[in-house]
């Protein structure tokens, strides 16, 4: 300790701590990263060598111009190393991917590729580095999941962007949530382990597998169960409420009010 | 009733009292009438005469949707419980099963999915409730741009201002009782606004929430207001807005045979009460449609509420949107400058939050100058005279043109309540829709003023020009010499009255008082008094009619037969309209 004690005023004491204190961090983060990779991953390992070369094909015609050749990404287009298979799913399968055109956030539109090309182009992109994976049909099973659990996951998660009854709603700057309304179960599911575009990455370690299919159970049940009191006017609350009665409700007023004050006047 | 009495003899009160009736119909007529009166409340209210315009009815619709909103709030009360005491929901909605929730929030659900009828009675309400309070904003506007509130009606103009105020007060206490995330956010902006009151703010949030928000006494007590003490409010607040119609008579847009002294129009018994009576009904039906349609206020998506979340598309009924949208349009810092301020003082310094305290003041400045308005126009003008006969927009440009200035800068608050929905469904950007708001909200309103002062003022010149020279008749002539003309088709007399009957008095320059001096006040009132008349187009004068029909009768020998026939009616000494300052 007398050494120790003694030495503190050396000049390199400073330095050996500095080293000390970055080793230290470094090698924590390294280790929490790591632990994360582990329970976010499956590798390439499910796809055959096939599929991995016939993706990379694909990707080459068709994303290196904005990936790279390697997707190591370019000023077009970010690196793909890592995204995982599930990126893949979601932004070819969505038709996001290609991108119809720069803007805020890419528009999606009729798909330009089949599941088979799908799949090839997320071996590919898996082969290239660890990530998140296409889930399991258990996960995506709506039978499954507990839609009432589900919706208070989704109001507490979601809902403050994608509007309550999953109609989406406005981000900064032109960006927005879309609509959730006939989104593909996988899509959803994909979307919340890759947080594509300005969405946020909600991991196996913040929403468990089961508590996604549960979103998953209330989104597709809230579908299926129709509006109750008539015309939904968009799911958009009291704004479409508001100009339909400034609209219609008016209008059949002041066509009311015409007709029986036209005979005197 | 006291000139009446003397006109009866003794023999005929008892005439009246022995009067026995031959059917039974006519026997039980008789019995009530003899006990209620009812020949004198028809005598009285019966003869009534009402004028016919279709913007006269916008009064009627607000009083209907009332009627049918109490009506089917009242069919809600048996089911709905405003409490706050939590439940576990086990009704027949699959998604919100074994939720804890308020007794409120379950028992709005119950109502919408587990009582036989109960969703369209609630939507029937909500709609009513909207339909309410657009009734009577457009019945203000009416009654605002066809200056129907100037002397004697003032005070029935304030009576319908507080109606309003009772109105956005029913619908926002009725759109928080169901306790859902949705009507918590709204407040919860509430509670930020009382909270943001300097010093006591706190203090009355607190006496509001019964603690801290969101507390478990808020929902019962914005009951007893919602179902009772605002109710019973606006139910006054009609019978007298009604009784002072009846006092004042009902105005009248100006026409042949109408001036200041009478009222062209039908009696109340039996057109308007068949016509009224039918127009609730056709009301009724209009909110039944629209209440069976379309889906309001889909309180089973918001889920029970919770301090923590706020969803996208959060929004206020429409009435409240421009407190919303004002808010939204308020930055919290200008450049680097922060606009939160704290007041020091002993106990450690209050917050003073201005970007939601500035906010208030233009809203306020709305509904508080709307109060006050008669008595400001009256000042700047020194008009002291009764008006029965309604302005036509056109014919008092600087009211119009302000009105629709005021109109402008609400609409832009009123707009950016939905920015949000603007931005997703026009594809803009949410940033570029508020930064141009902020612009708007200051040059909007000027434009508007003179859009609409330069508008009226070229309708009123083109008035005086059919008035003086006809309608062009689209039929072009060529004389022998080779010389075009466009045929010009003369108003008829019911159109001329119309184009002609108007005040347009010119700027009346500062008065002294009695002592002979001219005060700041008056040199400020002349002043205004001069922006308000300066620009100014005459009514048209008989002596220029006439003048202007020899014209015609001179220059258009062949086609003046319309000209000639109306300058025989005119000459022939019989008093007409025309003349505005023949009255």
């Amino acid at each position: 300790m007398k050494a120790l004690s003694q030495k503190r005023r050396h000049p390199f004491a400073f330095v050996a701590l500095l080293l000390l204190g970055l080793l230290l961090t470094g090698g924590l983060y390294a280790a929490a990263t790591t632990v994360n990779q582990a329970q976010a991953t499956n590798t390439a390992s499910e796809y055959d060598d096939e599929q991995v070369d016939e993706g990379e094909r694909l990707f080459v015609a068709n994303c290196a111009t904005c990936h790279g050749m390697n997707a190591e990404g370019t000023d077009a287009g970010p690196s793909l190393v890592g995204v995982g298979a599930a990126s893949v799913e979601f932004q070819v399968g969505t038709g996001r991917m290609p991108m119809q055109m720069q803007g805020p956030q890419a528009q999606q539109k009729p798909p330009q590729f089949n599941e088979e090309q799908t799949t090839q182009m997320a071996a590919y992109v898996a082969s290239l580095g660890a990530g998140p994976a296409v889930p399991d049909d258990e996960y995506l099973d709506m039978e499954a999941g507990d839609p009432a659990r589900g919706g208070e996951l989704f109001r507490i998660n979601c809902a403050m962007c994608h509007n309550a009854a999953g109609a989406g709603g406005a981000l900064t700057e032109g960006k927005y949530a879309p609509s959730l309304h006939g989104v593909e179960p996988v899509h959803v599911y994909t979307a919340m382990t890759t947080g594509p575009q300005n969405m946020p990455v909600f991991s196996d370690s913040n929403i468990p597998p089961e508590d996604k299919r549960d979103i998953i159970a209330f989104l597709q049940t809230y579908e299926q169960q129709g509006t109750p009191g008539g015309f939904s006017l968009g799911f958009l609350g009291p704004v479409s409420e508001g100009l339909l009665i400034w609209t219609l409700g008016l209008a059949l007023l002041i066509g009311s009010m015409v007709w029986l004050t036209s005979r005197s006047s | 009733m006291s000139a009446s009495k003397e006109k009866y003899t003794e023999a005929q009160y008892l005439e009246v009292d022995q009067y026995e009736p031959k059917t039974q119909s006519g026997r039980i007529a008789n019995y009530v009438d003899t006990r209620v009166g009812g020949t004198n409340i028809v005598r009285e209210f019966g003869r009534k005469v009402f004028p016919d315009h279709w913007t006269f009815m916008f009064g009627e619709v607000a009083l209907y949707s009332f009627i049918i909103t109490v009506l089917s709030g009242a069919f809600l009360t048996f089911w709905f419980d405003p409490s706050m005491s939590t439940t576990r929901y086990s009704g027949s909605y699959a998604p919100l099963q074994g939720l804890e929730m308020s007794m409120a929030y379950a028992t709005a659900l119950e109502l919408s999915f587990d009582v036989r009828g109960g969703l369209f009675m609630r939507q029937l309400h909500h709609w009513g409730a909207l339909l309410f309070v657009l009734a009577m904003s457009v019945h203000m506007l009416r009654v605002f741009f066809t200056g129907a509130f100037r002397k004697p009606r003032e005070l029935n103009w304030v009576v319908g201002c507080s109606l309003l105020i009772l109105g956005l007060g029913a619908g926002f206490t009725g759109y928080s009782l169901p306790d859902e995330v949705l009507s918590g956010n709204g407040l919860r902006i509430i509670d930020g606004m009382l909270k943001a009151v300097p010093v006591v703010g706190t203090y009355i949030s607190f006496f509001l929430f019964g603690g801290e928000f969101p507390g478990n006494e808020v929902i019962p007590r914005l009951y007893s207001l919602h179902i009772f003490i605002i109710p019973a409010l606006i139910l006054i607040l009609i019978a007298v807005h009604l009784f002072m119609v009846v006092v004042h008579k009902h105005t009248q847009y100006p026409g042949p045979g109408r001036t200041e002294r009478n009222v062209v129009g039908y009696p109340v018994g039996p057109v308007y009460a068949a016509k009224a009576g039918g127009f609730f009904f056709i009301v009724l039906g209009i909110l039944c449609f629209i209440a069976g349609t379309f889906q309001i206020n889909a309180l089973w998506n918001y889920g029970p509420y919770d301090p923590s979340p706020v969803q996208a598309g959060a929004q206020p009924d429409w009435y409240i949107g421009p407190f919303e949208g004002v808010l939204r349009l308020m930055p919290g810092y200008l450049g680097d400058f922060s606009l939160e301020w704290v007041i020091p003082t002993p106990w450690g310094g209050n917050s003073l939050a201005l970007p939601v305290l500035i906010p208030m003041l233009p809203v306020a400045a709305i509904f508080l100058g709307m109060f006050v308005w008669p008595w400001i126009e009256a000042w700047i003008t020194g008009d002291k005279k009764e008006h029965h006969l309604l302005d036509r927009p056109r014919n008092a440009p600087t009211r119009t043109a302000f009105g629709a200035a005021v109109v402008t800068n609400y609409l832009i608050m009123w707009g950016m309540g939905s920015n949000d929905l603007i931005a997703t469904h026009f594809g803009l950007s949410l940033n570029d829709i508020t930064y141009w708001s902020r612009v708007l909200f200051f040059l909007g309103p000027v434009i508007a003023y003179i859009l609409t002062k330069r508008i009226c003022l070229a309708l009123q010149r083109k008035d005086r020009e059919v008035a003086l020279h006809g309608h062009e008749a689209g039929v072009i002539e060529v004389s022998p010499e080779g010389e075009f003309h466009e045929r010009h088709k003369m108003p008829s007399e019911y159109e001329l009255w119309t184009l002609v009957s108007y005040e347009a008095p010119e700027p009346s320059g500062p008065q002294p008082n009695a002592k002979g001096k001219v005060t700041l006040t008056e040199k400020i009132r002349a002043r205004l008094n001069r922006i308000w008349f300066e620009d100014r187009v005459e009514p048209v004068s008989r002596e220029e009619y006439l003048e202007a029909l020899e014209h015609h009768g001179h220059d258009h020998e062949t086609t003046g037969l319309e000209a000639a026939q109306s300058q025989e009616s005119v000459t022939s000494g019989k008093p007409h309209g025309h003349d505005p300052h023949g009255h």
